[in-house]
């Protein structure tokens, strides 16, 4: 190890978290890989290593055998300061090897207010921020992850950005990165062969022109880019790899535990959901293929709990085989077996039931609008009855903690919407009076607001954010409704939303703003304890920025929208006609109901949706 | 057999970073990786009987820890280190297991090796003086303590300490009192930051080697 690291280390927080070694980590013979890839995630190791996308990217390339791919974490403040004090620059966490030496950086980026760390990370890796800067083939710097949907405001920094699912796109690219290497291509020809790639968008083979209003004119490919970069998926996921050796952090990170990723994609069609809309067409995995894949993770890690992803469990057709076939290994090892994500609508006392012989956790709901017209009108299919009938059958169950999540500012929303979260906060407190098995234990509702933030691709992407001075109206208009002792009521901070909401619907613009966040320090943004609103507003003033140009301007639906490169499968007129319906609080089937003939389904070839 | 079982292990390189809690984590989750069903305690929340002997602080290295832990079934405990040192991260190697007849409470004392690293003075010089300076009859150090600060002599957990001139460092063995005092091997470089500046190291790290109940009799 690094004599100068080995000093530090004894002085920083959790110092496992920097060296590497864990169980299960892949080391490979570095004279014997031709590209050495530094997996970069722009947040801590211990988000990072929750990262179920990130361990499945991990060992896909790592199945190349001429690639080496490694674990590359953003510091955390005093490791950073030591590093910076030390010039120890970033490094990759199996070897320990600056990632300066590196063919790629690739950056898995999930959610906007991590922009500033990415800029970070290109820095202590000793690189140029902007592509421009960077003459050279190598490093290339890629990035993929939801906020691909949206590349603009990072198109100034990032090389190419891998649009959609990565499992075979990443490799397709190294393979051609392996070609390039070893033929010396310039960085030119590398970027202009690589966009030939399905779901590759090179930023900067895209001139994007302006109206005076600020409004984009046109975005116009050149050198034989694709006109639209149609996102990638994998349709069988049964027969993709799944890492059942995952590594087992030596240090506690958020999500530890096995993660069983039930299916891709969404049926329900919440308008205010990217999530929704971009991860389309629904793909299922087998439950045979689930159970085998989780008990062969389980042996290989000696974790003590399973959890299930998708956007619902509840849609996953196979739940409760799943479960039964799951449970039959769990229960006897004590292993847990935890469902986020369930709907009010359908959760079901047997399930219920069968959760509970492992462990009783809190029962969440994503109720998203006060009232019933809102939740029509953003197409969030749950019912005031659907809900209380759940609780009902918690608090009889012996539960006795719920939390109700909602957002404040939804396209529509009034303020007899609002009032209605703190009624149906009293509901659910009659119905644990008239049906608690226990009520000595009391009960504890919670109920949590964030700003609604308008998405790209998301049938909601041309309107308004509101402003942060209608946001707290509304989070006061709220608390002084709640008159309960036992309801508590959490808001999220309205501040953080508005930038997000710059940058979500960013153009390449806003780059300078981010830029210029990082100079003056900004970095992990994603924590309160380095987040500063002040750093941001200055920023976008000395650019030129107008936030309110960006988080609170509507959209003509004509408008040319900066991410309009991008296709992520949907018919944009599906999302005009939805956002049309939200003004009629009129609600459209979910897929398995009636097919909206979205769109994704020509991203399909061997299956079909949702089969 | 008796099922109260010992295990000695070493934990070195990159492993010595791993804090005392994440290690029983990780002993937890290797030995379900190797095929072991530890046994747990009964009650509300179970959890499993393991306890580690004198934990380490961070950064210290050891070829000498001691892991108690009882098993639900029998095993050979022959094939245990090898098979539970492939279910280890790196950096923690399994050396025996064998059942336990004597109680942790009894080691005393510990060897450890130590590496006092000085990068702009003389090793020879410091040898000397680092000498001169542990002879003294006693070593009176503040301390954080769970009630502010507090004074100790840290001499009498000293059983023996000698030093020799290295690479820009010096190298030291001691025998230290391992528990009833505890001395932690930092204070050794943190009694010279305190009373004798002049010779502290840029910066220290310990290994521990052997452990020795009161009589200076090898513990197992």
């Amino acid at each position: 190890m690094d004599q100068r690291l080995e000093r530090i280390l004894p002085r920083v927080q959790k110092p496992a978290r920097y060296t590497g070694g864990e169980y299960n980590q892949i080391i490979k013979d570095k004279a014997k890989v031709e590209l050495r890839v530094a997996f970069c995630f722009p947040d801590t190791y211990e988000i990072g290593m929750s990262n179920l996308g990130m361990s499945i990217l991990y060992h896909t390339m790592n199945s190349l055998d001429y690639v080496w791919c490694e674990r590359v974490f953003a510091p955390w403040g005093d490791m950073y300061e030591e590093m910076k004090k030390a010039g120890i620059p970033l490094y990759a966490l199996e070897s320990g090897d600056s990632t300066s030496k590196f063919d790629a950086l690739a950056f898995s980026i999930g959610y906007e207010m991590a922009y500033t760390t990415v800029l970070d990370m290109l820095d202590m890796s000793g690189l140029p921020l902007r592509t421009e800067d960077r003459p050279d083939l190598l490093p290339v710097v890629m990035a993929g992850g939801t906020a691909a949907v949206n590349a603009e405001p990072m198109a100034p920094f990032i090389d190419l950005f891998l649009v959609g699912e990565g499992e075979e796109l990443d490799n397709e690219v190294l393979d051609l990165l392996r070609i390039a290497k070893r033929e010396n291509w310039t960085k030119h020809e590398f970027l202009t062969r690589v966009a030939q790639i399905g779901g590759v968008y090179v930023p900067s083979l895209y001139d994007i022109s302006y109206h005076e209003d600020g409004t984009v004119t046109a975005i116009t490919p050149k050198d034989g880019a694709p006109a639209r970069v149609t996102k990638r998926i994998i349709e069988n996921l049964d027969a993709s790899p799944f890492p059942t050796k995952p590594i087992v952090p030596s240090t506690e990170v958020v999500h530890d535990r096995v993660s069983l990723e039930l299916f891709r994609g969404c049926v329900r069609g919440c308008r205010f959901c990217q999530a929704g809309y971009v991860y389309r067409p629904i793909r299922a995995k087998k439950p045979e293929t689930l159970v085998q894949q989780g008990i062969e993770t389980l042996k290989n890690t000696g974790y003590q709990d399973v959890t299930l992803l998708s956007l619902s469990t509840s849609d996953y057709r196979p739940l409760p085989g799943l479960c039964d076939g799951l449970l039959e290994y769990c229960e006897p090892r004590s292993i847990g077996l935890s469902l986020p994500s369930l709907r009010a609508d359908n959760f079901s006392m047997e399930l219920m039931e069968k959760l509970q012989k492992v462990r009783k956790s809190g029962l969440t709901f994503a109720v998203e609008g006060g009232s019933q017209r809102l939740r029509d009108a953003i197409n969030k299919n749950v019912t005031e009855e659907d809900l209380l009938n759940t609780c009902r059958i918690a608090f009889e169950g012996g539960w006795n903690s719920v939390k109700l999540y909602y957002m404040l500012g939804l396209p529509t929303e009034t303020d007899d919407d609002v009032r209605g979260i703190a009624e149906m906060a009293n509901q659910v407190l009659h119905c644990w009076r008239m049906y608690a098995k226990n009520k000595n234990r009391g009960v504890k509702i919670t109920i949590s607001t964030s700003c609604f933030i308008p998405k790209p691709h998301s049938p909601f992407q041309w309107e308004p954010q509101v402003s942060v001075e209608e946001y707290l109206r509304r989070v006061n208009l709220l608390r002084s409704s709640i008159t309960a002792k036992n309801v508590t009521y959490n808001w999220h901070d309205a501040e953080t939303s508005l930038i997000e909401a710059v940058l979500s619907r960013g153009d390449r613009r806003v780059a300078d703003a981010i830029e210029l966040v990082w100079r003056r320090g900004g970095r992990l943004d994603a924590w309160s304890d380095y987040f500063s609103v002040e750093r941001w507003m200055q920023a976008f003033t000395d650019t030129g920025v107008d936030p309110d140009f960006y988080a609170l301007r509507e959209r003509p639906v004509d408008e040319v929208l900066p991410w309009d490169m991008i296709d992520v499968g949907v018919r944009k007129a599906l999302l005009i006609k939805e956002r049309e319906k939200c003004y009629r609080s009129e609600l459209s089937p979910d897929c398995r109901h009636q097919c909206a003939a979205c769109g994704a389904a020509k991203l399909l070839k061997e299956i079909r949706c949702d089969e | 057999m008796s099922d109260k079982l010992r295990l000695r292990f070493s934990k070195t390189g990159r492993a010595v970073y791993i804090s005392h809690l994440d290690l029983m984590q990780t002993m937890q989750r290797a030995f379900s990786r190797a095929g072991y069903a530890l046994k747990y305690s009964e009650g509300f929340n179970p959890h499993p009987l393991i306890s580690i002997a004198l934990p380490l602080s961070v950064g210290a290295a050891s070829i000498c820890e001691l892991m108690d832990f009882r098993l639900r079934e029998e095993a050979d405990l022959t094939e245990l280190p090898a098979r539970l040192t492939d279910a280890l991260p790196e950096g923690i190697e399994v050396l025996e297991a064998y059942e336990a007849d004597r109680k942790c409470a009894e080691i005393k004392w510990l060897q450890i090796e130590g590496r006092f690293e000085y990068d702009e003075r003389d090793p020879a010089q410091m040898t000397e003086k680092l000498r001169e300076f542990f002879s003294r009859e006693s070593i009176v150090i503040t301390k954080k303590t769970k009630r502010g600060m507090g004074e100790s002599d840290i001499r009498p957990s000293i059983r023996s300490i000698e030093f020799s001139p290295a690479e820009k460092a010096v190298t030291l063995k001691a025998l230290i009192s391992a528990q009833e005092p505890t001395l932690n091997p930092e204070q050794l470089a943190e009694s010279l930051r305190q009373l004798y500046p002049e010779i502290a190291p840029d910066f220290a790290k310990f290994t521990r080697i052997e452990t020795y109940d009161k009589d200076m009799n090898l513990f197992r």
